[in-house]
This record gives structure tokens, C-alpha cells and sequence, in this order.
């Protein structure tokens, strides 16, 4: 019985999903009938993410300082992964594939507000979830450690959004 | 202004004494420790009469009932009189039964009247001390204590211990400790001090981010979060010893929590992807898995019965804390007001649940009782107030707040009431954990 209704709810929540989907490859089909397309257009950044860097092409022998230097953000008091922090996670999952011998630690962080306790569990879940998109995208997770800072380590330390949306991240450190 | 107050408890007191004092003061032999702030105890404690010569010693003497004065203060019980309003001369009335004038203690609206007399010889002291009550005019306590000087404190301590007794039935907190972490030392450690912030000591010298303080029952052993080894690992320190045991998996080790009386803690771990708490031996190994629902599950706290625990989950979709059975295994919501409720300490009577919840601009601490019922706001002031533990006979609760800016240990009453700021240290402090009361006592 509780099943079903959750099936049912599943549902509502996927159909809509899935039109969604759809109506947005139409635009993009018809963005690139449009003349003169520069390239792939570079996705949006998320409100809270640091300034987009240049686009720079994924040069896989490239120093890992570029890529893998740069912090992936979340929202507040979620451990789930942006799109812009999965475009980002492509991109460092490109450079791994490259450099097959690297292994990396992922922290992950919490800004804060929220008690320190149920932060270090947060900060947890978020290394954890970038951890997995990784391993989904073919890297092997024996490569891959993850370590919770919570609250202990922010980048910044004013009490403002600003601040409060850098300190909530993962950050990966080649080892 | 004075002279006003003065005046006014002299007609409070003539009009007392002339319409029979002894039927309706002062008949408490017990606080109501349902509301024992809401009038607090007249209480006075003139100097010590002092029988030794020199200067020093009279220092000491003074010192001595200053240190009672502030001792039963902080309790929250009492109101202590300005000995300036006195009719009293320490130098030249009595300390003893018979030789006290009670009236002149009830005018000035003393209920209770506590009297030293202090003598030094060498190194050696001797103090007797006395609770009177002035209304019934009797003595309810008399003890002699002797020592070194150095024991000057625990002998006030102990007889402080025997007038809580007598008005609550227990011996409060004189023997209990707080434990809290500061980082002035440029990390997080773990530092421990007296019941009143007397005597901080650092206890770890980790150099690195150390939390989670958790003193067991018996006192003899501490538990708490270090990432000295690079991971946040448990670690289970016998304090007599010094010596360590390591408890380290994969992801967090946190939130150690001592089950009543028992060398067993419950504490999250994540090794299994998520975050869980486990019930573990003192000796550093899983008994048993105790909660199973996918999220943040952490921050154990226990019934004193050893029974249930509560703990904080977001498997709601926000955190809020629960409470889970261990004999029926059922678990239930306790908090719904409030966007995240987090940190629960459970009250050692048992009936009440402390813990902190996010409100605009930072965190409050609030009582619930464990029915769920009416959830109480204790704090008001700006900025965070966290992190709530119980004194071991649940009259107060040790918090931290940054409400003048850093983060700093405070108490105040089980109400609310008499918030003040515990010590003074470098740093910021935060995480008290208060100890149980025979540690020194």
C-alpha cells in the first residue's frame, strides 16, 4: 500500500522531470540551428559558485594544479551536487582518467551556521557525494579518499551569503 | 536608595516578626525544585569570626566567606545580603547557637545565616562552620573541618555540599567539572576546569583539531573527536593514567556519548556511507549498530536510565531530534518547531531535553520535556547559544555564546535564569560537557 504511493509519487515527480528534460533539448537544438554559434555554450554558473574561470580546454597532461585546484560549492545544508559542480566533476573525472596514478583526497566543508556536530556529518555526505559522481564517471574509488573538516576550516570568515556559499565545499587535493 | 531598601526590609521584617514568623517562613526543608529560581533564599554569610593574629590569616578568613558567598550564588538558589546592611560585628558577636541575636538577621531579611569561625596556626587550619535558620532560630548544620591551607577550598566546597543537601536532597555540583574545547592555544583542544571555571587545565596537546568532549559515569575516562592522525578518529582517554585507545574508520568518528554507568558509548561513525550511530565498548569496539535510516544520523544523548536516546537526524528532510527506545527499537520525532534543532542533552532528572535550535541571525538554547511538550526558549541574546549540558544534579546548564563576540563557556539555571559567563581564557571556547559531582569531593 505505502508502496504504491510512493511509486505514485515517484511518478508525479519524474513525468514532470522528463517534459522538462525535453523542452530544454528543443532549445538547445534550436540554439544551435542559430547562426554563427561560438561554441558550446559555457552552462551557466550556479549562484554561490566562485567566478567561472576562463573555459579552458581539459588538457589531460595539463598541471593539475588547474582543474582539480578548483572547489566545487553546494547549497545550503545539502550534500547534493549542482549542476555546475557536476560540469565541474566532468571535467576533474577527465583529468584523473589522464593521470591514472593520481590519488586524491576530497574535504569536504560546511559553512557555519548549523551546529558543529551535524556539520562534520554534513561535510561528510558532501565529500561522499562528489566521491561517488567520480566513481560513477569510471574513476577507480581506491583512488579517491574522503575527510570531513564541517566548520572547522573555512576559506572565509565574515558572516555574509558571500561568504557563507564559499565555505560550503568540497576541495580536492592531489596527493 | 540604600537606605531606602534598608528601610524597607526593617518594616518587611518588624511586620514579620510581630504577625508569627515561624508558621509561614522558612518552612521549606526542601527547595521545590520545580521552581526554586523564581524566589531566591535570602541567605547571609558575614565574615568569619577569626581568632588568629596576624593579617594574613584574617586575609584568608575574609577570603574564605567570600568564596561561600559566591559558591551557594552560583548555585542560583540564594540571594546573598550585603553584609553592609549587617547588624552584625563579626569581631564582636557570636557564631554560635547561643550566642546569636536571630532577630537581628531576620530584620535585615536574612532566611538563612551561615557563620565561620577560622583559626590558623602555621599551615594548619580549622574552620567550623554553621547554617542557621533564622527563623526557627536553629541550627540546621554545624561542622568542623581542618587541613592545610591549601584545602581552604575543598573544605568550603564540602560544607557548601552539606547545605545544598539539606535544601534539596542531593549535594549539587561543588564536586563535579566541565570539560570544553579552546582553541587558544592556535588549535582545538580539550581543556577542563571546575564546576565554577576554576582552574583550567588543557587536557590534550593534540596540535590539531580536537571536539567532543565526553566525560564517562565514573569520571576516570574521556572520550572525544581528534584529528590528530589526519582523520576525525574517537579516541578513549583513562584520565588517571593518561593512556589512549584509538577508534578509527573510515569517515567521521564523533559525538561520543557515555552510556549511564557503563563502560559502553554511543557515537556516529560513517564507515558504512552513512552517517549511523553505534553503541561501542570503552575498549574501542562495535557492540551493535543503533540507528538505521539513510542520512545524517549523530550527536547521541542519553536517558539516564540508559534506556532511550536522543539524538539528531534529518531524515525529516531538516534536522530535528528524535528519541529512540532500545528495548522497542521504535523511534519518535521530539522537536517541530523551529528549522533545525540540534545538540540534545538529556536532562539527568530525567523529565526535560536541552538542545540548540536555529532561529534568524543564529541559535538558541531550548527545553522540551520528553513528551514533546511545550519546548521553552532559554536564551534570547544575539548571535549563537549552543551546545547546552546539564550540571549532574540538572539544576544548571553550561552553554556557549558569542553574544559579546567570541565564543565563550556560560551557565545559568535549568529556567533560564542568571546567565553568566563561566571563565576568562584566551581563545574562543565552545562544546561544554559537564562532568558528574564526586570528582574531588
Amino acid at each position: 500500500m505505502q508502496k504504491k504511493l510512493w511509486l505514485m509519487i515517484a511518478l508525479l515527480l519524474v513525468i514532470p522531470g522528463l517534459l522538462f528534460m525535453v523542452g530544454c533539448q528543443k532549445k538547445a537544438v534550436t540554439q544551435a540551428k542559430a547562426p554563427a554559434p561560438a561554441s558550446a555554450p559555457a552552462p551557466a554558473p550556479a549562484p554561490g559558485q566562485a567566478p567561472a574561470k576562463a573555459p579552458t580546454p581539459v588538457t589531460p597532461s595539463g598541471p593539475s594544479g588547474m582543474i582539480m585546484a578548483e572547489d566545487i560549492f553546494y547549497d545550503f545544508d545539502r550534500s547534493l551536487l549542482t549542476p555546475a559542480a557536476q560540469d565541474n566533476l566532468m571535467r576533474k573525472a577527465a583529468w584523473l582518467r589522464a593521470n591514472p596514478k593520481a590519488t586524491v583526497t576530497i574535504e569536504g566543508h560546511a559553512d557555519e551556521r548549523g551546529t558543529n556536530e551535524y556539520n562534520l556529518a554534513l561535510g561528510d555526505r558532501r565529500a561522499d557525494s562528489a566521491k561517488a559522481f567520480l566513481v560513477d564517471l569510471g574513476i577507480a574509488a581506491s583512488s579517491l579518499t574522503t575527510i570531513s573538516y564541517g566548520e572547522e576550516r573555512p576559506v572565509c570568515t565574515q558572516q555574509n551569503e558571500e561568504c557563507w556559499a564559499k565555505n560550503r565545499r568540497a576541495h580536492f587535493v592531489v596527493n | 536608595m540604600n537606605r531606602r531598601i534598608k528601610l524597607y526590609i526593617f518594616i518587611i521584617g518588624v511586620i514579620l516578626i510581630t504577625f508569627g514568623p515561624a508558621r509561614c517562613w522558612a518552612e521549606y526543608d526542601v527547595i521545590d525544585i520545580t521552581k526554586p529560581f523564581l524566589r531566591k533564599i535570602p541567605l547571609a554569610v558575614p565574615l568569619f569570626k577569626n581568632v588568629s593574629e596576624t593579617a594574613e590569616e584574617k586575609q584568608l578568613s575574609e577570603t574564605a566567606a567570600d568564596f561561600l558567598s559566591d559558591t551557594l550564588e552560583f548555585t542560583g538558589y540564594f540571594k546573598i545580603l550585603d553584609r553592609g546592611s549587617f547588624l552584625f560585628d563579626p569581631e564582636r558577636s557570636g557564631v554560635t547557637m547561643s550566642t546569636i541575636n536571630f532577630q537581628n538577621w531576620t530584620v535585615v531579611g536574612a532566611e538563612l545565616l551561615v557563620t565561620g569561625f577560622y583559626e590558623a596556626e602555621g599551615d594548619r587550619i580549622s574552620v567550623e562552620l554553621r547554617l542557621f535558620d533564622t527563623f526557627k532560630a536553629r541550627r540546621v548544620i554545624g561542622k568542623k573541618y581542618t587541613g592545610s591551607k591549601t584545602n581552604q577550598r575543598s573544605i568550603i566546597l564540602r560544607f557548601c555540599g552539606d547545605v545544598i543537601n539539606y535544601l534539596t536532597g542531593n549535594r549539587g555540583v561543588f564536586g563535579s567539572k566541565i570539560a570544553f574545547v579552546s582553541n587558544g592555544s592556535g588549535n582545538k583542544e580539550i581543556y577542563t576546569c571546575a564546576f565554577d571555571g576554576y582552574d583550567p587545565r588543557r587536557l590534550t596537546n593534540n596540535n590539531a583539531i580536537t571536539l567532543f568532549p565526553a566525560w564517562s559515569t565514573d569520571g576516570k575516562w574521556m572520550a572525544f573527536t581528534s584529528y590528530k592522525a589526519g582523520n576525525p578518529d574517537l579516541y578513549i582517554r583513562n584520565l588517571g593514567q593518561g593512556q589512549e585507545t584509538k577508534f578509527s574508520k573510515q569517515g567521521i568518528n564523533i559525538t561520543p556519548a557515555w552510556a549511564p554507568g557503563k563502560f559502553e558509548l554511543a557515537a556516529t561513525l560513517s564507515f558504512s556511507g552513512d552517517q549511523e550511530i553505534y553503541l561501542l565498548t570503552g575498549a574501542g569496539k562495535i557492540i551493535k549498530r543503533l540507528t538505521n535510516s539513510r542520512g545524517i544520523d549523530v550527536t547521541p544523548s542519553w536517558s539516564p536510565d540508559g534506556k532511550q536516546f536522543a539524538f539528531v537526524s534529518n531524515r525529516s528532510g531538516s534536522a530535528q531530534v528524535y528519541i529512540k527506545d532500545l528495548a522497542s527499537g521504535k523511534v519518535r520525532r521530539l522537536t517541530y518547531e523551529g528549522r533545525k534543532n540540534t545538540q540534545p542533552s538529556w536532562s539527568p532528572r530525567g523529565d526535560k531535553i536541552a538542545y540548540t535550535s536555529e532561529v534568524s541571525g543564529g541559535h538558541d538554547i531550548y527545553v522540551i520535556g520528553i513528551d514533546g511538550q511545550d519546548p521553552v526558549q532559554l536564551t534570547y541574546e544575539s548571535r549563537d547559544n549552543e551546545a547546552a549540558s546539564w550540571s549532574p544534579d540538572g539544576s544548571l546548564i553550561a552553554f556557549s555564546s558569542s553574544r559579546d563576540g567570541p565564543s565563550r563557556i556560560y551557565v545559568m539555571t535549568a529556567y533560564g535564569t542568571d546567565q553568566r559567563r563561566l571563565l576568562v581564557l584566551a581563545g574562543e571556547q565552545t562544546n561544554p560537557k559537564w562532568s558528574t559531582n564526586h570528582l574531588n569531593n
